[in-house]
Formats: C-alpha cells, sequence, structure tokens
C-alpha cells in the first residue's frame, strides 16, 4: 500500500537521496569499468586468435627472416622481457601509490596527497614513455603496424591501453592540481577516487595483458 | 540492489590502512617476478625445474596473473569492503568477456582443425 | 565516456532560464525535452528508412525491375537496415527510456542530465553524418551487418577490383562509432538512474515492468556496443591504414568480423525487442484491469534472456561451416533461449485471460505486438536448428522472420507506447477512431508484406538481390508485398494525420486517462519541469491503483503548483560542444586516405576542442 511507508516521507533528503545510498557518479564508473571489460576483452581475443597466424617475421618470441631495412634478413625476436617488466612493476607501484594518495585525501593530509598523487602522475608518465620507446624501438627491429598480425594485433590493443593510460594520466594531474589549489578536501575525494578507480582499472587490464601478450608462448 | 545495500559502506568494515595496502603491493610484485620467472624456465631448455614447469607455463601464468588481477580489484578498488553492487557491476562483464575470449579461441581453433 | 563522472549533482537553479525558443531547446538538460527531441528526430529518420523499403518494393514489384541499379539497391537495403535499427528503432526506444524511466521510478531527472544531453546532440549528429552519405553520392552499401571483405577497399586479386574503394563504408563505419558513444553514454545515464533514483520504497521487485526491461537494454547496451567499437576500429584501420584483420591476404579472417559482429549483433535484436516487450507488459495489464501475470517471472525471463542472448551469436553464422560441436551448441543455446521468451508471451495472455479488456488503439497495438512476435518467434526457432537454416540463410524466409520480430514486435510495440503516452507527453487525447483505422490498416499491410515472405524465401528467392526473372513464380507474392508495403506507407500517413489534427484541439487530457497502474499517472499531463512536488512513497509495483484504492475509486485531478523552489539542473551548451567535438574527431577519419598526412592536423584540433568542451561541461559553475 501506498501510504504503508508514507510515514517515512518527511525523512527524506530530496536533494540527496539515493535508493541504495551509494554515489552516482561512483556507480557511473564502475558501470563504465564494465563495459570497457568487454572492449579489451574483444581487443584481446583478437591478439590470441590471430596469435601464431603471421603469414611474415618478425615473430614475438621467436627469430625469424624478415623485410628490414628493405631486404630480407635475419630478424630477432621483439619482445624484450626486462623493459617491459620494469614497466609493469611501475605501473603496480602507480596503483599502491594513488590508493595512499586516497587515503591522504580522506584524511585531510594534504602532504600524503600531494606526494603520492604526483608519484602515481610521474609513475603513469614514465609508462607513457616506456610504451611510446617500446613501439619505437619495435618498429627499427622490423615490426610495423601493417607488417603482419602480430604487429596489426599488438600495437591496436597495446595502443588502446596506452591510449586509456593516457587518458587517465591527464585525469590524476587535473586532480593533482585541484589538489595543489586546495579543491580538494576531504569531504570531496571522492573526485578522487573515482580517478583511481579508473587508473586501477588499467592497472588490471596491463595485469592481464602482460602475462598473456608478453609472456605466453 | 536496495536500500540494504547502504549498509556496504565503508564505515561499517575496518578501514584498509597503508600498512595493508604496502603488503599487496609486496605481493604483487612477489607474483609479478614469479611470472617473469615462469617464462624465464620454461624458455631456458637448461633452467632447473624446466621440464616440471615447461609443460604448464600458461596454467601458471593465468594463475598469477588472476590473482593479481583480484588483489587489487578486492584491496586497491576496494572491492571488498564496498558495496555488494560494485562487485556485480564488474564481475559479471568479467564472465561475458571471459566467456567471449574463451568462446572465440575455441571457435577458430576448431574451425582450423577441422578445415585443413 | 569517461567524463561522464565529471558531471556533478544536478546543481541548483534559483533564477529563472528561459522555457521556450530555440536556445532553451539547444541547451536543455530536462529529460522530457530531450525524450521529446528523441522522438521527433527518430520519426523522421524512421520514415526516411521506410521511403527506401518503399523505394525496393517498388523494384521488385514485377520481375526484371528497373527502377534503380544493382547499386543503388546496395545501399538502399543497407541505409534501410542501419537507419531503422539505429536511427529508428534504438533512439524511438530511448525516447521512451528518456521520458518516462524517471516519470516511473517517480525521479525528476535523470541523474547525469547534461550527459543526456550529449547522447542526443551525438545521435543527432551520427544519423545526419551517415545520411550525407547520400548528398555527397556514396552511400553505404555493404549490407548493414557490413560483412567482410565486402567493405575491403583493397585490390586482393589481379582479375577482381577492390570491393569498395570509395567513401560509402567509410560513412558506415565512422557513423556508426559516432553513434555508438551516445549510446553507451546513454546507456550508462540511464543504467544508473534506474538503480539510484528510485523513489522511497520502489524496490527493483516493484518497478514497473517497462522500466524493468529497459534497465536490462542498458546492460545490453553497455556490453555490446564495446564489441562492435572495436570490431569498427579493425575495419576502420584495413580500409585506412593497410592492416589484414578481417583480409586473407595480409593472414586476416573474415570469419572474425562475423563473430565481432554477431557477439554484438545478436544482444542487439534484445536492445530492439525488449523496450516494446516492455511496453506491451504496461498496455496489457491497464487495459485489461488486472495487474501483470507473473511479474517476478517476467522480470526473471527477461534476465535469462539478456545473459543467454550473449551465448547464441554463432546462430547467425551456420552457413560459415563452423563444425558440427560449435553448430550444435549454439542451436541448442538458440532453443533455450526461445523458453524465457514463450514464458513472457504465457505471461501477456494469462494477463488478458478474464480481464476486462477495452480495446483501445494502445491496447490492439500491443495484443498486435503480441500475436506477431509469436509468428516471428516461430519461424526463430525454425531456423535454431542448422539443417534449417542452411536452407533458410540468404532466402526471403529470413527476412519474414526478423520483420515479424523487428517490424511486428518493435514497430507494434513501439506504436502501442506512443498511443499509449501520447497524453501524457503533449497534454493531448489522439483521436481513437484514427487510431484504429491506423492499427488495423498497419496489421493488414504488415502481414501483406512480410507474411509471403515466407513463401518466397522457402521457394528460393535470395534476399539482397535487386531483381528477379519472370517464370520463377515469384511475380505474384511480390506484387501482394509491394502492395502490402504501400498499405503500411498509408497507415503511417493516418498516424500523421492523427497528430496534425489532434494537435489543434485543446490541450486538455486528464493526468490519468487510462487508469494507468504506475506513477507516470499520478502527475498532470504533461508533467511539469519537475515532475514530482515530493518524491512519492511506493509500496507496490502498482502504486497508482493504490492511490485509487486508498482513495476509495476517485483520485482529485492533481494541481499544477508553482515549483520554483524545486531546484533543477541548469541548461547548458557545453554537451552540444562536446557532441560537436566528438563529431568532428571521429568525422576527421574520413579524410585519411584524402588528405594523407594532413588529416591528422584537423584531428588534433578537433580532440582538443573535445577536451575544451568537456573540461568547461566538467568545471561548469553549478549557479
Amino acid at each position: 500500500m501506498a501510504t504503508a511507508v508514507a510515514a517515512d516521507a518527511g525523512h527524506v533528503d530530496e536533494h540527496h537521496y539515493t535508493a541504495t545510498g551509494l554515489d552516482n557518479r561512483k556507480l557511473a564508473i564502475w558501470a563504465f569499468i564494465g563495459s570497457e571489460c568487454l572492449f579489451f576483452a574483444s581487443l584481446i581475443s583478437t591478439y590470441l586468435v590471430y596469435k601464431g597466424k603471421s603469414l611474415v617475421g618478425p615473430y614475438p618470441h621467436a627469430e625469424s627472416q624478415c623485410m628490414l631495412h628493405g631486404e630480407m634478413q635475419a630478424c630477432e625476436a621483439i619482445f624484450e622481457i626486462p623493459l617491459v617488466t620494469f614497466g609493469t612493476a611501475v605501473l603496480l607501484f602507480s596503483s599502491f601509490f594513488v590508493v595512499l594518495a586516497l587515503y591522504g585525501a580522506q584524511k585531510g593530509n594534504r602532504r600524503m596527497l600531494l606526494g603520492w598523487l604526483s608519484a602515481t602522475v610521474l609513475c603513469g608518465l614514465f609508462f607513457v614513455g616506456m610504451q611510446v620507446y617500446e613501439f619505437y624501438h619495435f618498429l627499427h627491429k622490423g615490426l610495423g603496424y601493417t607488417t603482419n598480425l602480430f604487429g596489426s594485433t599488438f600495437y591496436t590493443l597495446t595502443g588502446f591501453h596506452g591510449s586509456h593510460v593516457t587518458l587517465g594520466v591527464i585525469w590524476l594531474i587535473t586532480m593533482l592540481v585541484l589538489a595543489l589549489r586546495g579543491k580538494l578536501p576531504p569531504e570531496k575525494s571522492l573526485n578522487l577516487e573515482l580517478a583511481a578507480l579508473y587508473w586501477h582499472f588499467v592497472d588490471v587490464v596491463w595485469i592481464v595483458i602482460f602475462p598473456v601478450v608478453y609472456l605466453m608462448r | 540492489m536496495d536500500a540494504h545495500a547502504a549498509h556496504g559502506h565503508a564505515e561499517d568494515h575496518a578501514h584498509p590502512t597503508p600498512g595493508l595496502y604496502l603488503r599487496i603491493a609486496i605481493i604483487l610484485f612477489v607474483l609479478t617476478a614469479l611470472e617473469v620467472a615462469a617464462f624465464e624456465v620454461g624458455r631456458n631448455a637448461g633452467a632447473p625445474l624446466h621440464a616440471l614447469i615447461e609443460p604448464i607455463v600458461v596454467e601458471i601464468l593465468l594463475v598469477l596473473s588472476a590473482a593479481k588481477f583480484a588483489l587489487v580489484a578486492m584491496f586497491y578498488m576496494h572491492l571488498k569492503q564496498d558495496s555488494k553492487i560494485f562487485t556485480n557491476f564488474f564481475v559479471w562483464p568479467l564472465v561475458i568477456a571471459a566467456g567471449v575470449i574463451l568462446a572465440l579461441i575455441i571457435l577458430h581453433e576448431y574451425w582450423i582443425k577441422t578445415t585443413f | 565516456m569517461a567524463t561522464s563522472v565529471l558531471e556533478r549533482e544536478a546543481p541548483a537553479v534559483h533564477h529563472a532560464h528561459p522555457k521556450t525558443g530555440l536556445w532553451s531547446w539547444i541547451t536543455t538538460v530536462d529529460h522530457k525535452r530531450i525524450g521529446i527531441l528523441y522522438g521527433a528526430t527518430a520519426f523522421i529518420f524512421f520514415l526516411m528508412g521506410g521511403i527506401e523499403a518503399l523505394i525496393m518494393r517498388a523494384q521488385l514489384m514485377g520481375p526484371n525491375g528497373t527502377l534503380v541499379d544493382p547499386d543503388t539497391f546496395n545501399a538502399l537495403f543497407t541505409m534501410h537496415g542501419t537507419t531503422m535499427i539505429f536511427l529508428g528503432v534504438m533512439p524511438l526506444s530511448a525516447m521512451f527510456f528518456n521520458y518516462f524511466i524517471p516519470l516511473q521510478i517517480g525521479a525528476r531527472d535523470v541523474v547525469f542530465p547534461r550527459l543526456n544531453a550529449f547522447s542526443y546532440w551525438v545521435f543527432l549528429l551520427g544519423g545526419l553524418f551517415i545520411n550525407f552519405s547520400f548528398i555527397v553520392g556514396a552511400p553505404p552499401d555493404g549490407g548493414w551487418f557490413g560483412y567482410a571483405n565486402l567493405t575491403s577497399n583493397r585490390v586482393m586479386s589481379a582479375t577482381a577490383a577492390a570491393p569498395s574503394p570509395g567513401m560509402n563504408i567509410d560513412f558506415w563505419v565512422i557513423g556508426l562509432q559516432i553513434l555508438g558513444i551516445a549510446s553507451i553514454a546513454a546507456a550508462l545515464n540511464f543504467f544508473v538512474t534506474i538503480v539510484n533514483l528510485r523513489a522511497p520504497g520502489m524496490k527493483m521487485l516493484r518497478m514497473p515492468m517497462f522500466t524493468w526491461m529497459s534497465f536490462i537494454v542498458q546492460v545490453l547496451l553497455l556490453l555490446a556496443f564495446p564489441v562492435i567499437t572495436v570490431a569498427l576500429v579493425f575495419l576502420m584501420m584495413d580500409r585506412n591504414f593497410g592492416t589484414s584483420f578481417f583480409l586473407p591476404d595480409g593472414g586476416g579472417d573474415p570469419i572474425l568480423w562475423q563473430h565481432l559482429f554477431w557477439i554484438f549483433g545478436h544482444p542487439e535484436v534484445y536492445i530492439l525487442i525488449l523496450p516494446a516487450f516492455g511496453i506491451a507488459s504496461e498496455i496489457l495489464p491497464v487495459f485489461s484491469r488486472k495487474p501483470l501475470f507473473g511479474y517476478t517471472a517476467m522480470v526473471f525471463s527477461g534476465a535469462f534472456i539478456a545473459f543467454v542472448g550473449f551465448g547464441v551469436w554463432s546462430h547467425h553464422m551456420f552457413a560459415t561451416g563452423m563444425g558440427p560441436w560449435a553448430d550444435t551448441f549454439f542451436s541448442l543455446a538458440t532453443m533455450v533461449i526461445a523458453i524465457p521468451t514463450g514464458v513472457k508471451i504465457f505471461n501477456w495472455i494469462g494477463t488478458i485471460w478474464g480481464g476486462s479488456i477495452r480495446l483501445t488503439s494502445a491496447m490492439l497495438f500491443a495484443l498486435g505486438m503480441v500475436g506477431l512476435f509469436i509468428i516471428g518467434g516461430l519461424s526463430g526457432v525454425m531456423h535454431s536448428s542448422p539443417p534449417a537454416d542452411l536452407q533458410q540463410t540468404d532466402t526471403y524466409f529470413i527476412v519474414a522472420h526478423f520483420h515479424y520480430v523487428l517490424f511486428g514486435g518493435s514497430i507494434f510495440g513501439l506504436t502501442a507506447g506512443a498511443y499509449y503516452w501520447w497524453p501524457k507527453m503533449f497534454g493531448r487525447m489522439l483521436d481513437e477512431k484514427l487510431g484504429k483505422a491506423h492499427f488495423w490498416l498497419m496489421f493488414i499491410g504488415m502481414n501483406l508484406t512480410f507474411f509471403p515472405m515466407h513463401f518466397l524465401g522457402l521457394n528460393g528467392m535470395p534476399r539482397r538481390v535487386y531483381t528477379y526473372p519472370e517464370g520463377l513464380g515469384f511475380e505474384l507474392w511480390n506484387m501482394v508485398e509491394t502492395a502490402g508495403a504501400f498499405i503500411l506507407a498509408f497507415s503511417f500517413l493516418i498516424f500523421i494525420i492523427n497528430i496534425l489534427k489532434t494537435w489543434r484541439g485543446k490541450a486538455d487530457a486528464p493526468a490519468d486517462p487510462w487508469h494507468g497502474a504506475t506513477l507516470e499517472w499520478s502527475i498532470p499531463s504533461p508533467p511539469q519541469e519537475f515532475n514530482f512536488p515530493t518524491l512519492p512513497q511506493v509500496g507496490s509495483s502498482v502504486p497508482q491503483w493504490d492511490a485509487w484504492r486508498a482513495a476509495g475509486g476517485k483520485l482529485p485531478e492533481p494541481a499544477r503548483i508553482n515549483g520554483d523552489h524545486i531546484h533543477m539542473p541548469n541548461p547548458s551548451y557545453w554537451p552540444l560542444m562536446a557532441a560537436i567535438g566528438v563529431f568532428l574527431t571521429l568525422g576527421s577519419l574520413m579524410f585519411v586516405r584524402e588528405l594523407p598526412g594532413k588529416w591528422f592536423y584537423i584531428t588534433i584540433a578537433s580532440a582538443l576542442w573535445l577536451f575544451f568542451s568537456v573540461y568547461k561541461w566538467a568545471f561548469e559553475p553549478p549557479h
């Protein structure tokens, strides 16, 4: 009956009421992350379906004869694990740093917030730089975007991940600027939490990409 | 997904501390090192335990990466203490995403094997 | 769009903003106005798609038709399908999502009103973009499914030309990506709105069935559209940058396109039909004066359809030869999904069974939807069997099937919704006599057009072929179909006359002309900007019937109040600016091959504009 719960009517704060008690924007970023799962799933499955189907070299883990500097010659394997492992570790630690920044924001600890958020941004920038260097390096080892299916699927997958990282860095820098101006007090820490959730998601996508793309032979 | 879900608020649970976050970071680092180690052992015929590891490198990598994924999602993304609604928003799409990846691999491998 | 999360809570406003005029529509963030914009735009696109169909039917009226050439015919069926799906049925559904989800759950607006405006503007620009292809003489012509490698611009052998070297497919690829952004942004918005803005007391299992089915549609949109986005990106790379994702000469597999397309495409058919299911589930109880039979079963069968809907896509691909195991799996999954659909049909019949039925126009359309959908559903079960499918695929039998579910299902359902909710949206009753004439003509025209396609298909008439020779026995039924198509078109003319005629009449529709069950009928027609003076309290899935009962069968007409004290979100033009940014950024990719080396500057400039707009939007002062 409509009247049965009407006694509560006076208690509803209409401007802050939500049915679940949860924040709209936090629900939205989680729903968006759910949607992105399918985006990366499509990219990853394409990479895996085409794994080993390249008609010509170079290959990710094996030497080959490939076209380099205009002539067929011996090409080394493309992947170099140490560099990407270092980048992976940096991205993982950036996830650690951003939870500390969020912790600082929630507790009103400005030094913690600014310090760890700056560290996160630096890590993000380093990761993007690592990826740009890697692309450039691979290009010089003979793997162009259209060289073979490996090149197309690899650059598309990691390129989309990299552009997500870049957007995340821009978002985090925006938060950093807000924090520097004192516009990220504890009651507005949710703004940082949303950016942090997106950042962690970008990190977990890399947690999948790193073993599946780089380490599986 | 109703009013009772509001109980999922962070205040109701022990709030994670920087100490916990650090422990998770160390575990993540170790698991990543194990991943690379599994890769290297699987690659070098002369490495210790090669014969044991080599056939199951893919399985090891999948388990380790799933563990890392779960740790970040549960602790850094706070799914463990936050409302179950968020977990549902993430896990159901993940189930469908995993199904899509698996199905596409099977469909393509099978197609190749039965056609040629 | 990641930007959505920067949206603040609805900012408060104390100064009056303009309520009329063009500028008020451009800057509106009111879900009701955006709903009307969606409806008006989509109806125009729908008429364009209908005209494309009529030209095709005129061409096929007799054997050896010469009205259009084969290339034009390709463009016509491609644009007919693309338009009806992405620019007709989906945005017509979005009109009802926009207008009625907040009203049905007792909310003042959606959670992100500016994101909502953004979705509409992106949709409008995307629709104009695809149709602009007609003006430059390069309409998409690879089918609405765009199968690889019909869409390739690469020459693959010395003897054959490239299948599609022009800009035709580029319009399709980029237009669909623009529309995809609109769909995902809108889906995020409605999804969170339904989760979080339900009025106090409205538990999930008390939501009206239209809201429930809409909720499931948003989930499907969120999970299906990323897949087509990726597939379109691959295709764009193949065409613009020389990759071989779908091209065998570089090792690619054209079948992968079909998989990715149908992983999106099958959930898409539920995106198209579930809103109509929801509308029928609103109308049948109201005009039978009985609550919906098996409410919970309806909800869970809808959710089950959505979930299993992600596991049946390959039944569109039996003809590609996937082998017995894959065929068996997808065939069984497809048969399984018929069960929850059957549950729904059973429950609709259970709802009207023994009710005191009022055959209004809305009710007739809803009943028509149930009946016609059953026919389409049954032929669907027929081609869930691979051997039968191999006989039927690529023939008119398939065309008959999906028009029974999409025209008989979706369009009848949406038209039912239009008659049902028209008084609420515009404060005017539609003429019932003209409405019933519309129904009967549409019902007869629909069956004349699409039923004979079953016969033609089983007799071997292929789809997508621009003409047929005489003497194959196709003449009679093609003539009947063309006559039916023009009857259909005429029925929509009656609908338009109905609108124009009643528009001139008085806006005197009562708040609750049908004795409705849900919250939208508790407020004046049309609703005031803030919808509800105070947030309603809900105690069941039929709150308005509860109110009737509590009031002893007589409810006073709700009064219009002065709502100046109610904070509503500010109007904003940044959503439109951001939409233009999306449009230009993606649109600039049209020039990759035309302006090599230079297109990049256009893209960068457009992306910067997009960023600028998003920041202006995110940091827009709330007051």
